[in-house]
C-alpha cells in the first residue's frame, strides 16, 4: 500500500532535519566556547543529507527517503582572541574561540523547523487520505 | 444480466492507485527538500492513465538480485525531472512551493476519486436492496 509508504519517507525526513536541528543547537550552545590551543577550539557541525537509494532493488526507486550520512565539521578559521584574564588562555593570554556563525546557525535554524513541518504536513495529510480509505462506500 | 465488477468501477481503481503512488513520490521531494544533488521527480499523470490496462511485457527475474525492468515506470511511462525555476547551488531541484501545491493538488483529487468510487459502491448497495 503506497500511502503507508509516505509515512517512512516523511519519517525519514523528520528524522533528518531533527539531527540538523540538534546540531544547531550544539553549535549555537558551544558558540562562546573557548579553548587554549587551536585544535580543541570547538568547530560548528554540519550533517550531510543523503537521498536513499536502496529502493532501487526493491519496489521502486520512486520513493526515496532522506538519511544523514554524516557529519562534518566546518573548516573555517578559529578566531584568536586577547583574553589574559581568562582561565582557558595560554601562556600568551591567548584563548581559541569556536568559529560558529551566528546569523548561519540561525538561518539553517529556520530552515530545518520548516522543512520538519512540511514532513508533518505530509504524514498528516495521508492520515486523512488513509482513514477516508477505510470508510470508502459507507 | 451479468455485472462485471471491473467495468462497473472503470478507471477509477487503477486512478486511486496512481494517485496514492503519486503521493509518494511528492513527499520523497519534500523529505529531500535540503538534499544536495537531489532531483525532483514526478510522472505526467495523464500518460500513465492513457497507458493504463494495456497489457506490459515484463522482463522474468529468476534471481533475487535482479533489477526489476519496469522498477523506474509506471506502466511503461518513465519518472520524469522537474525543470527548476531557480536552480540552487547544490545541485538540488525541489521548488518547495511547487512541491506543497502538487501535493495537496493530488491529495484533493485522491479525494474526489475515492468519493466516486465510493458512490459506486452505494449505488450497487441500494440497487441490491431494492428500496
Amino acid at each position: 500500500m503506497s500511502l503507508f509508504k509516505v509515512f517512512d519517507i516523511a519519517g525519514s525526513g523528520m528524522s533528518a532535519q531533527n539531527t540538523r536541528l540538534n546540531t544547531t543547537a550544539s553549535n549555537l550552545a558551544n558558540a562562546e566556547t573557548v579553548s587554549p590551543t587551536e585544535e580543541g577550539a570547538y568547530r560548528a557541525r554540519q550533517p550531510v543529507f543523503a537521498a536513499m537509494m536502496k529502493g532501487l532493488y526493491g519496489t521502486g526507486p520512486e520513493s526515496v527517503g532522506v538519511q544523514v550520512r554524516g557529519v562534518v565539521e566546518s573548516d573555517a578559521p578559529v578566531q584568536m582572541r586577547y583574553a589574559p584574564d581568562n582561565p582557558m588562555a595560554n601562556k600568551d593570554g591567548y584563548v581559541y574561540q569556536s568559529n560558529v556563525n551566528m546569523v548561519d546557525e540561525m538561518v539553517n535554524m529556520i530552515s530545518a523547523s520548516r522543512s520538519y513541518q512540511n514532513n508533518v504536513e505530509v504524514i498528516n495529510t495521508s492520515k486523512q487520505l488513509l482513514l477516508a480509505t477505510l470508510r470508502m462506500g459507507e | 444480466m451479468p455485472i462485471s465488477l471491473d467495468s462497473l468501477l472503470g478507471p477509477m481503481p487503477e486512478a486511486l492507485n496512481l494517485r496514492a503512488r503519486r503521493n509518494e513520490l511528492l513527499a520523497s521531494n519534500i523529505a529531500n527538500a535540503d538534499t544536495p544533488n537531489y532531483k525532483a521527480r514526478d510522472i505526467d499523470f495523464r500518460a500513465v492513465m492513457r497507458n493504463a490496462g494495456d497489457e506490459q511485457l515484463r522482463l522474468a527475474s529468476t534471481q533475487p538480485g535482479h533489477i526489476s525492468a519496469t522498477a523506474d515506470n509506471y506502466g511503461g511511462i518513465p519518472l520524469k525531472y522537474r525543470v527548476p525555476a531557480q536552480p540552487s547551488m547544490d545541485g538540488n531541484t525541489v521548488d518547495m512551493q511547487q512541491e506543497q501545491a502538487e501535493f495537496s493538488k493530488n491529495s484533493v483529487m485522491y479525494q474526489t476519486t475515492l468519493e466516486f468510487l465510493g458512490r459506486k459502491f452505494s449505488g450497487i448497495k441500494s440497487t441490491l436492496r431494492g428500496e
